[in-house]
């Protein structure tokens, strides 16, 4: 596949002058941070360090981490770097535990967003000819809006679709003849389920490619999906704190999301002991926003458990490469002291050759964690004897023991019984009372 | 001599069941025989009817996970020993039978006995030579 670039000049740069640019931005990010985030100046003189004191990118590990408590002490706008009338837009997440998090965004920093984002589209191989179609929430979720200014800075033609009514998206990206499509993976899925049950055959409709993200997916989910709809499938990485979708993105060798590094400078650390851990191995994603005005965080720990890897990619692009994250500590679930992300049961699933759509049900019995996998019926598991499915679920039990390390108990239900997802796919349902 | 016996997976779930024979109602599928292996999460329901194909494809149109099964039908004297001699000749032969049903036909002193076994053609010949009965596809369909 040829490649494409949108900004060729950031996302092949040489190492050497990227790293200069990289270390500009941060002594002017961190001057900035002092004189005007209180939060900031505290906790910087409380670590000793005065903004001349970080010359370049090596002085980045000397830098206090902020958390998303952080930004919930300082609920809504504490932590904000400007003041009101230079602020276009807010965006928040949503707040399941506790007060959302509240971002805000300079024209500058809704521009540096949209490069992410346009990078990103551009590598997937969108032109400016493209129609994208947006089936991202519009609204405080930044995924609508974000992949929205990201194909208008390209210069493609948006059709902002947003969430919801399947049997309508599939509608119109067959009449509208979409090329692109937006969405997280989990409803790019449902789209492509609702495509094959109207009968729509895919290879006769206009769309080449797909951006997906908001979720944590597995290679079997990309594979599922790009058979479904009969199209290249990609993953974004963002997160609002940061700036939205477009932190990172794929490029064609789907081997790694390229960093916008100029922008969003990564790093991997040991989440126990705050210490830098070097390529290859996998840590907590910590990102320090050297590009941006509104809301310039220092070291903010994502939670996202991944690794970096800088060698420069067959694309031609040197931008790092992170891998694709396993899920974020916030979606893993802890069962019996093991470690559980949905992803492995994505895997798992998807490597026997089925479709993704699970639920896992944690409960207590006896002071004993359970794991419950819930798992639809398909034409090709079901037999007229008890003692087949038995060895359908026992085999997808041993399964999925290997690469959980936890015991599951499979349960099969009906075909379309779990409910699909217009967003974010909610995949678990806990109901342990702890 | 195979009859095509309906196997619907059936959720342990309120209604689910009467969805599946309301459905079979509103295609004016007449039901002559059934029975439900049941487990702790679901069922399989097995189903003999006068038309297998359209109340499969009615089926599979409700989003039902539904198959047809090959079993056969044999017809038994309704006295004691009558279906003690069918089985006799099946294990003789050392054929396993997964599972069977049996239902009484009214007019006759005759039970008949649905069977899935491991190896119809087998069966199907251990069966006649033993001089038990089978029965006629259309001879079920048409009960």
């Amino acid at each position: 596949m040829e490649n494409h670039y949108f900004q060729p000049e950031v996302e092949c740069a040489d190492r050497e002058s990227l790293r200069a640019l990289q270390s500009q931005r941060l002594r002017e990010m961190i001057k900035r941070c002092y004189e005007k985030v209180p939060f900031y100046r505290k906790k910087l003189d409380e670590a000793g360090i005065k903004p001349e004191d970080i010359k370049s990118v090596d002085d980045i590990k000397r830098l206090p981490f902020t958390t998303k408590n952080d930004l919930r002490d300082n609920y809504p706008y504490g932590l904000f770097a400007v003041p009101r009338e230079e602020l276009i837009r807010i965006h928040a997440s949503s707040g399941t535990t506790g007060n959302p998090t509240v971002v805000g965004y300079t024209r500058h920093d809704v521009d540096v967003w949209a490069d992410g984002a346009a990078r990103a589209l551009a590598a997937a191989g969108c032109t400016t000819s493209d129609f994208v179609h947006v089936s991202y929430g519009y609204g405080l979720f930044t995924g609508g809006l974000g992949l929205h200014y990201g194909a208008e800075k390209l210069g493609a033609a948006v059709i902002p679709v947003s969430s919801g009514n399947t049997q309508r998206q599939v509608q119109i990206l067959k009449d509208f003849g979409s090329n692109f499509l937006c969405c997280t993976p989990s409803y790019a899925a449902y789209i492509g389920e609702t495509c094959r049950d109207m009968g729509v055959d895919t290879k006769e409709i206009a769309l080449r490619g797909g951006i997906f993200g908001a979720e944590a997916w597995s290679e079997g989910m990309r594979e599922n999906i790009e058979k479904l709809l009969n199209i290249n499938a990609y993953d974004i990485y963002g997160l609002s704190e940061i700036a939205g979708p477009g932190v990172s993105y794929e490029c064609p060798e789907k081997n790694g999301l390229h960093v916008c590094e100029d922008y969003f400078y990564p790093e991997i650390i040991n989440p126990e002991t705050g210490e830098v851990l070097p390529d290859g191995e996998y840590g907590e994603l910590v990102f320090t926003c050297i590009g941006k005005e509104a809301l310039p965080l220092i070291r903010y720990r994502t939670r996202d458990i991944c690794a970096l890897n800088h060698e420069k990619c067959a694309c031609g692009r040197t931008l790092v490469r992170m891998a694709k994250p396993r899920g974020r500590t916030d979606d893993m679930l802890v069962i019996r002291g093991v470690n559980v992300f949905p992803s492995q049961i994505e895997f798992v699933l998807t490597g026997m050759g089925l479709e993704p759509n699970y639920v896992l049900v944690v409960d207590r019995a006896h002071n004993l964690d359970t794991l419950e996998v819930k798992v639809e019926m398909t034409p090709e598991m079901f037999s007229d004897s008890v003692k087949n499915i038995e060895a359908v679920e026992r085999r997808m039990a041993a399964k999925l023991h290997t690469v959980l390390n936890i015991s599951a108990k499979v349960t099969l239900v009906e075909p379309k019984s779990i409910a699909r997802s217009e967003g974010k796919a909610q995949r678990i349902i806990d109901n342990r009372k702890i | 001599m195979i009859i095509k016996q309906l196997s619907i997976f059936v959720e342990n779930k309120e209604g689910r069941l009467s969805e599946i024979t309301q459905t079979l109602a509103d295609n004016n599928v007449d039901i002559r025989a059934l029975s439900i292996a049941d487990t702790t999460d679901y069922g399989i329901l097995r189903l003999i009817v006068n038309n297998p194909d359209a109340a499969l494809s009615a089926l599979k149109s409700e989003g039902m996970t539904v198959s047809l099964t090959d079993v056969i039908a044999i017809a038994v004297p309704d006295t004691p020993g009558g279906l003690n001699k069918a089985v006799k000749v099946l294990s003789e032969k050392n054929i396993s039978i997964e599972y069977m049903y049996a239902f009484l036909n009214p007019r006759k002193d005759t039970a008949f006995v649905i069977m899935r076994v491991e190896d119809n053609e087998r069966a199907i010949k251990a069966l006649t030579d033993g001089g038990i009965r089978l029965m006629h596809n259309d001879e079920i369909y048409s009960l």
